[in-house]
């Protein structure tokens, strides 16, 4: 009896072998595969060398503007992603709305990679529509003035396209959950508007807003096509170096491309702990 | 009281309104400066250029292909892997759902990489293969399918169906193709529109793996063009809001259904 329920239970797991099988060999395998090259040097010896490349200041300069770049787009998305959804959930607007915003913010939230860094060109380029108006509109030169599209803050400009919306949908479960009885509670105990929001609303999504504030900084962190159609690689970024290193081998030495991909895994695997412990936190407060 | 109600509706809206400045500024202009292609009339030139590219149909072609290959070996694999877990083994939810976070630790770029260094040399060289971009695009997806096909299956509750099924004399392939898939068909639709809006204009395990997809396409044009690429941004944009509004459309759609059937 307990065999032929071992067996069974064999079996079960078998009917995950075809989905398995493939996740460990296009998922799995290509990841150890980078983990084996970045402790590997030319010949396939083992060694350390790849990681004390790592330091080099160029490399260390473009994981600091990655992160800052993720970190920056992150917070801006966060703090209006937030508000627009608190806006259009509690904020007593038409019902529509709100509807209209969370269909937007799916197609927003897809609208990266080349065609945004288009759109963002055609408006606030060079020649860009935006750039033309404000010249002849008001006598601003916005280049003229130090603005870039193509430098740190016109890539952060056009991150938090599809950075607010994927706040937008990611926070709004947690925003629908803040209860209303909990703000009439603080008020009829005399509360101000300041009050609830310091002692109450924030305390509540707090865990909520961090978690998404994980999430974006690891959407932007991997983001690749945006930054490769807009600044051409101009902008030393950890992605867009990691596939010149593929494509042309700029730092003449493959097995520094797998210890930078591995760097990138290791943040990445660090955001995605803490993503986690901070939605069990968050759920206590959702039921 | 009153006046801070309305004091946080006027605040809503300054913060709604913001955020679709912020939005559709872009979109707008794009779409007035896409119509500057022939000089001092606003006319449709660019998109007639970009239609009247041969490589424009070549490599949309291209990517729709590799689209319908990707939702196809997506299904296949996903669908009855997720009906198996629900029915036989709830035990592997947890490994699900931490495969499922797995494509978001290796980002695209590095799982390019990491594609291309597993298979360019013997035992199995794929790289010159679309077997390759295709099992990458459905690595790429497959958080979003297993997440929608899952979230289906919650709803419907299986288990139950199937005893039911069971005990009114139905073999394995009837539940399947009677009740289970029937049952899902609001959720492989979102899946399918959402894995299409993902393939079509994808670019970095398209360029590193060097397709002549639509993606890498699309950015050439930039290199050389003015009108032609905000042309191409606003058609990529109907597109992407058309496959993602269907979906949303039909997931709201088989919710509200749902909800209706179950209230007693």
């Amino acid at each position: 009896m307990p065999r032929s329920q071992a067996l069974r239970k064999a079996g079960s797991w078998l009917g995950l072998g075809p989905f398995l099988c493939f996740a460990i060999a296009f998922m799995i395998l290509p990841a150890l595969s980078i983990l084996a090259g970045s402790f590997m040097n030319k010949s396939g010896a083992f060694t350390f060398a790849n990681f004390a490349h790592l330091a080099r200041q160029n490399i260390v300069a473009s994981y600091r503007v990655t992160i800052e770049l993720s970190a920056v787009t992150a917070a801006i998305g966060t703090v209006l992603g937030a508000l627009v959804s608190y806006a259009v959930v509690a904020g007593g607007l038409p019902k529509g709305l709100r509807s209209f915003t969370i269909t937007f913010s799916g197609v927003a939230s897809n609208f990266a990679g080349v065609p945004l860094a288009f759109a963002f060109i055609a408006t606030l380029g060079r020649v860009g529509l935006v750039t033309a108006l404000a010249k002849s509109l008001f006598g601003i030169d916005l280049y003229g003035s130090g603005f870039n599209l193509y430098s740190f803050w016109g890539l952060s400009l056009t991150y938090v396209y599809f950075q607010m919306p994927l706040m937008i949908l990611t926070i709004e479960p947690a925003i629908v959950g803040l209860r209303r009885e909990w703000r009439e509670a603080s008020e009829s105990l005399g509360a101000s508007s300041w009050t609830y929001w310091l002692r109450v609303g924030l305390p509540i999504l707090t865990p909520s807003l961090l978690a998404a504030f994980i999430l974006l900084f690891g959407n932007a962190f991997g983001a690749y096509a945006t930054a490769y159609a807009l600044t051409g690689g101009m902008l030393n970024l950890v992605p867009i170096l990691i596939g010149a290193q593929i494509r042309g081998d700029v730092l003449h030495d493959p097995n520094l491309g797998y210890a930078l991909a591995l760097g990138m895994v290791v943040i990445m695997l660090a955001a995605i702990f803490l993503y986690s412990s901070l939605q069990k936190l968050a759920s206590r407060w959702q039921r | 009281m009153r006046r801070s109600e309305s004091a946080r509706k006027a605040l809503s809206w300054f913060w709604l309104a913001l955020g679709m400045l912020y939005f559709f500024l872009p979109l707008v202009a794009t779409f007035l400066f896409s119509l500057k292609g022939r000089k001092g009339v606003l006319s449709f030139a660019a998109y007639a250029n970009v239609l009247a590219d041969p490589q424009f149909l070549k490599t949309f072609l291209f990517s729709l292909e590799m689209a319908v290959f990707t939702i196809l070996a997506s299904l296949v694999l996903i669908v009855p892997t997720a009906i198996w877990i629900h029915l036989k083994l709830p035990k592997a939810k947890g490994l699900m759902e931490a495969l499922s976070l797995m494509p978001f630790v290796i980002p695209p770029i590095v799982l390019a990489f990491g594609l291309i260094k597993t298979y360019s040399k013997p035992p199995l060289v794929l790289v010159s293969s679309p077997v390759l971009l295709v099992a990458g695009y459905v690595i790429i997806s497959f958080p979003y399918m297993y997440r929608t096909i899952d979230a289906g299956l919650r709803a419907i509750d299986l288990p139950l169906l199937t005893e039911a099924a069971q005990i009114l004399g139905a073999r394995w392939t009837t539940v399947l193709f009677r009740v289970a898939l029937p049952g899902l068909r609001a959720s492989i639709l979102s899946a399918v529109f959402l894995c299409f809006a993902t393939v079509i204009g994808e670019l970095t395990l398209a360029v590193i793996l060097a397709w002549p997809a639509f993606g890498p396409y699309m950015a050439l044009v930039g290199r050389d063009l003015a009108y032609e690429p905000a042309a191409l941004s606003i058609m990529s944009f109907a597109l992407t809001w058309g496959s993602i509004g269907l979906m949303q459309f039909i997931s709201s759609r088989g919710v509200a259904r749902r909800g209706r059937g179950h209230r007693p």
